[in-house]
């Protein structure tokens, strides 16, 4: 299994905290998964031109190309201006129309306060049921009260995230296995 | 109709078309070379012509994993190697080229073919080319749009005088030679949306629809709104004909048919796209209402009728060589195409 731990922001460092967290779960609870980090804060991406995303080069060619080849993503997030930031919708502009398609997606979100609670209801998984993922349907929302210095200090949050990960392992392992069964039983 | 040298009378066209991709066999995982490649075509044009097939067509893409950027070359060679089989391009990418260079290569095909040549006209899907030369991805539709004209404009007159954005202005320019008939069939590509569908239309020009996968009716769409863009800009639609291209590949029975085949479109498709062909859409090519033709060669023949009778089309075009597909099972469905495939299209299609 190939999962991309994507921290969708250049600005910052909660987001990346958590994901480094998210990470470093991970590779403890299934040491047989293979983990890439994507923190777009050190890559340098092109806005998305329209072009399929293999006729892009270097960092850009290189996120979408890591995207596309996972079996799983954890999308991490801060909601800027009420919404997902631009580097992170960038991203998805980069992807085909269902470059999602046959992918676990599940959501992981940093903000000043619950405001905005419901961003991930109204603007993210909108767009990613049109891409096509399967979405682990909670998502994990840390206030910036949870934090300390960069690291997450409040237990509730560490054990959602524990869950976060178990979900999206679980999930994946489930749609994969379904799939393999699926395409097995049509004979080509 | 007689002016793009169809004759609806004789039963729809049956071609073939190429991309001219370079991919890996992904059974043997290994890859001809470039110069195989090209010559196999060369040799399918001509068994497709002692098959009875009308229609033979390479196309461009500059890209790795593709072998005839060079599309006029090839079909010169083609043109040379056959004598009555219909040669085309499918497509010219017109966006980045020079209209002027691209009649004057296809208008010397259609002396060296003795009248055999056709242009397909598109616009890209990959965008490779834009940078290798030298155009900007930001007037990707204008670009399309004036050189498509300039071209229809070169094969209508014989002195053309001509002003436009992205190439030098024409004054009383012959471009020569001229085509053995005075003018070319020029096709304008499209994708399988009722947009660019509506497009060709206004323009009214005969229209070439490529399709990879999905159902009948959603081309139909496409189809209809041609005809009535065409016939709101002043055309007769009767006088327009229209070519649907797509994924084809023929077996002793279907189950045969899709296992030989689905590995090269996947993989293939995979390398050139970045994403798979979904083993459910391919799977419901079996269903009759699904522009995929694949299967038995009397599978076959049901789908491209039930299209022809929905579409109403004069020209069915065949991809069946994508992703590495050895010669000797292009060879065996030339020869179902020739025996099976092709009597039963043009019995039931023939207009007495």
């Amino acid at each position: 299994m190939n999962i991309v731990a994507l921290s969708g922001s250049n600005v910052g460092s909660k987001t990346r905290t958590a994901m480094d967290y998210t990470v470093n779960t991970i590779a403890e609870k299934y040491p047989e998964t293979e983990v890439t980090l994507i923190d777009l804060a050190d890559l340098e991406i092109q806005f998305s031109d329209g072009r399929n995303f293999l006729d892009y080069e270097g960092d850009t060619k290189y996120v979408a190309q890591t995207i596309m080849d996972a079996d799983a993503i954890i999308i991490g997030t801060p909601i800027f201006q009420a919404s997902i930031p631009a580097t992170l919708k960038n991203l998805f502009d980069l992807l085909p129309q269902d470059g999602l398609r046959d992918k676990v997606t599940s959501v992981l979100v940093t903000a000043g306060s619950l405001t905005h609670f419901l961003i991930v209801e109204q603007q993210l998984k909108p767009i990613l049921s049109y891409m096509k993922a399967q979405i682990v349907q909670d998502y994990v929302f840390i206030e910036e009260k949870d934090f300390h210095r960069k690291e997450i200090t409040n237990d509730n949050v560490l054990l959602r995230v524990d869950r976060l990960v178990e979900d999206t392992v679980g999930l994946t392992e489930t749609y994969m296995n379904m799939r393999k069964t699926k395409e097995e039983a049509y004979g080509f | 109709m007689e002016n793009y040298r169809i004759d609806p009378a004789k039963g729809m066209e049956f071609g073939l078309y190429t991309l001219g991709d370079h991919l890996p066999n992904p059974i043997a995982g290994e890859r001809i070379s470039a110069e195989q490649r090209i010559h196999e075509l060369i040799k399918l044009a001509q068994l497709a012509e002692q098959a009875g097939i009308d229609f033979f067509s390479v196309g461009e893409s500059h890209q790795e994993y593709f072998a005839t950027q060079a599309h006029a070359v090839v079909l010169s060679a083609i043109a040379q190697a056959t004598e009555k089989i219909k040669i085309s391009s499918s497509s010219t990418i017109i966006s980045t080229s020079d209209p002027v260079r691209v009649y004057e290569n296809f208008a010397t095909l259609d002396l060296i073919s003795k009248g055999r040549a056709e242009i397909v006209a598109g616009r890209a899907s990959r965008v490779g080319l834009f940078d290798l030369l030298g155009y900007d991805l930001r007037d990707y539709e204008e670009l399309y749009e004036e050189k498509f004209e300039l071209l229809l404009k070169i094969n209508e007159e014989e002195v053309v005088n001509w002003d436009g954005q992205f190439r030098a202005p024409l004054k009383d320019a012959q471009v020569l030679p001229r085509p053995q008939n005075g003018s070319l069939p020029i096709w304008r590509a499209v994708g399988g949306t009722a947009a660019s569908a509506i497009k060709a239309g206004y323009a009214g020009v005969p229209m070439y629809l490529a399709h990879l996968g999905g159902p009948v009716a959603s081309f139909k769409q496409a189809v209809d709104a041609y005809r009535d863009a065409a016939r709101q800009s002043g055309f007769d639609p009767s006088t327009l004909p229209i070519s649907t291209a797509g994924f084809f590949y023929t077996a002793e029975t279907t189950q045969q048919a899709q296992k030989e085949y689905y590995p090269h479109i996947n993989e293939g498709m995979k390398l050139t796209n970045g994403q798979g062909f979904p083993k459910q859409a391919f799977a419901q090519s079996e269903d009759l209402r699904t522009v995929i033709n694949v299967g038995s060669p009397q599978q076959v023949i049901e789908k491209i009728l039930y299209q022809h009778e929905q579409f109403g089309h004069q020209r069915f075009i065949a991809q069946m060589d994508f992703g590495g597909v050895p010669f000797d099972k292009l060879r065996k469905n030339i020869e179902l195409i020739g025996t099976e495939i092709l009597p039963a299209i043009k019995k039931h299609t023939a207009k007495e």
